[in-house]
């Protein structure tokens, strides 16, 4: 089982749902996040005085799929998430140690979607 | 009800008893009572037949009807200031601060709102509108006419048989309960200290705040009230025997006793307090504007009863001062937002926001003394000028003036103050009529000379300010200390020092 972790833009957000549902993939949670990669901030100048703002608003989705699907997956995200600018986001994959769906109490693979 | 368990329904079937009882009872007691008051009328009627109206009859009626109008007027102007300070300048303020020091500035307001009720109840009234009997004092400060209330509040009048209710005014002033009038006086004293709290917002200490204010309001507004507004030494109309400076200012609503002094104190508390941590580099941004935003109609429409309200009557010349906000505001609102628009290539929420304040601002002074031509262009004039000193000044000497306090109320204020001088038409208020000199031209646009007493006042509020500020301040520094600590200032003002957090979501 495989954990991805996908920051995203706001605006991406129905759009990586829609595909990933559309592949099977049909369980994820969302979080609001802010950070920077090469993106970076920018300096204002707001009222009278300087600062950088280098957070930037994004969206993570974070989805659980059994190792078969993860390629699939990943070019899904991919494919609906780009815009190709500086600030499309990053994908995080890590080994996930188990899964439980909490009403019946299954675990592993089955328990995954 | 839904499925009732059985101890509830042993509830509910007595209750319904009980209360079916007492519903016979009200209405058979209520019925026995009109009848009786039936036969009590009857018999009244019968006994004495109605005197023929006197003059001195319908004249205290029509005058009574009179003081219906304006006093309803009054009390709804007293209310619409309070509103101007919680949620008006609450939510502005609020707004504008990081997320972390929210609920310290509402803190500030809601405290104000109640500290200064307080002093102004006690001797605030007293000292800056009572007439000192001793005449050397009367062009500097009240005295106890009215400390506690007394001639303020009802009191009994023994040899009449009945209530005495004081009033303020008369002769060609409108009369008005006095009550109404220190009620509404009072909401200014409450504003006032309000907006100094822009200057200080997300490092001063709240015991720090509340005593420098506690003295702030006692030491300068008061003073400054009695000179501009109690007969003082800047008054256009000075009370007996006094000598106004230049001939005496203009201030309908409060330019110098309102926006000078707190915005001027407001840049000595920037400075003596300096800058938040992090000022000019950490993200400083309002965390939420949309308070901001609705924080600044709250003020536009509060101001209506700021500046129409000091006409202190309703009349034609509330709605020329009515009209004169608005349409200050609308200039001001536009001014800023195409300022923006120009320099930074967006109208921003911020700046409309500002330019409404700003608006309002410059025309407090003049809201009854000035046409609406004028009062738009005095709007304009002062959303571009503040729009620069809030932006480009401040950069420049790189004071941390947090929420622009000086910015729009000390420079606007100023602006306003001198435009007065400029704008001001004895069309509007042929206030010379009450020194006897009916007619006489006020403002450089009519060829007065007004413009000597403006500049006058603004300079001895801008001087006032600033001494009496520092010395305050110093004072206060001494006895609680300023600032908060620097852990205290990054864990956030909500939390270090009130022990709560605005908002609790998850």
């Amino acid at each position: 089982m495989k954990k991805i972790e996908a920051i995203v833009r706001h605006f991406k957000l129905e759009d990586v749902k829609n595909a990933l549902v559309e592949k099977g993939i049909t369980g994820m949670t969302i979080t609001e996040v802010r950070g920077f990669g090469r993106q970076k901030g920018h300096t204002e100048m707001y009222r009278g005085t300087e600062y950088r703002v280098d957070f930037v608003p994004k969206v993570k989705v974070e989805v659980v799929v059994d190792d078969g699907k993860l390629q699939t997956a990943i070019s899904t995200i991919v494919k609906a998430a780009q815009t190709g600018q500086i600030g499309d986001g990053k994908i995080f994959v890590s080994s996930l140690e188990d899964c439980v769906r909490i009403r019946t109490g299954e675990t592993g693979k089955d328990a995954i979607g | 009800m839904g499925r009732l368990r059985n101890h509830e329904r042993g509830f509910w079937r007595p209750l319904l008893l009980v209360a079916g009882c007492l519903a016979v009872a009200m209405a058979t007691d209520r019925t026995w009572a009109q009848e009786e008051a039936a036969g009590v009328a009857e018999e009244a009627a019968a006994a004495a037949a109605p005197a023929p109206p006197t003059v001195e009859s319908v004249d205290a009626k029509a005058d009574a009807a009179a003081l219906a109008g304006h006093n309803a007027w009054m009390l709804t102007s007293s209310a619409l200031v309070l509103f101007m300070t919680a949620p008006g300048l609450a939510m502005f303020y609020g707004g504008l601060v990081r997320k972390k020091n929210v609920l310290s500035v509402m803190m500030q307001c809601l405290f104000l709102m109640a500290m200064m009720t307080v002093i102004w109840a006690l001797y605030g009234y007293s000292l800056a509108f009572g007439d000192p009997a001793n005449a050397s004092l009367r062009p500097y400060i009240g005295d106890g006419d009215f400390l506690f209330m007394k001639d303020v509040a009802r009191s009994w009048d023994e040899a009449a048989g009945k209530p005495v209710e004081p009033i303020f005014g008369g002769g060609p002033i409108t009369v008005i309960p006095r009550l109404s009038h220190m009620l509404f006086q009072g909401m200014f004293f409450i504003i006032t200290p309000g907006l100094i709290c822009g200057a200080f917002a997300e490092r001063m200490k709240f015991s720090a705040m509340a005593l420098f204010l506690m003295l702030w309001g006692t030491l300068v507004y008061l003073p400054l009230c009695h000179w501009v507004w109690g007969g003082g030494m800047l008054s256009y109309v000075p009370a007996a025997g006094v000598e106004p400076l230049w001939g005496g200012a203009l201030d309908f609503a409060g330019g110098t006793v309102v926006h000078i002094s707190s915005g001027v104190s407001a840049l000595i508390c920037a400075l003596l307090i300096g800058k938040r941590l992090g000022f000019g580099q950490e993200d400083m941004r309002p965390h939420n504007l949309t308070y901001t935003a609705l924080g600044a109609a709250m003020l536009w429409v509060g101001w209506f009863g700021f500046n129409a309200g000091s006409e202190l009557a309703s009349d034609n010349l509330t709605s020329s001062a009515f009209c004169t906000t608005h349409f200050a505001a609308a200039a001001g609102g536009l001014a800023w937002a195409c300022y923006d628009w120009l320099t930074r290539g967006k109208p921003t929420v911020l700046g409309t926001a500002s330019g409404i304040v700003a608006g309002l601002v410059c025309i407090t002074p003049a809201a009854g003394f000035v046409n609406p031509m004028p009062a738009l262009l005095m709007g304009a004039i002062a959303g571009v000028v503040c729009a620069f000193a809030c932006s480009k000044i401040k950069a420049t000497f790189g004071y941390d003036d947090s929420l622009d306090a000086f910015g729009v109320h000390g420079v606007g204020g100023t602006l306003g103050a001198l435009l007065t001088g400029v704008f001001a038409t004895r069309a509007c208020w042929d206030i010379g009529a009450l020194n006897g000199a009916s007619g006489t031209k006020l403002g450089l646009i009519e060829g007065g000379t007004v413009i000597y007493g403006q500049i006058a006042a603004v300079v001895v509020t801008w001087v006032f300010s600033i001494v009496a500020t520092f010395i305050i301040l110093k004072v206060v520094d001494a006895i609680v200390g300023l600032r908060v600590s620097p852990q205290e200032e990054t864990l956030g003002l909500d939390v270090s020092q009130h022990e709560e957090e605005g908002y609790i979501f998850v």
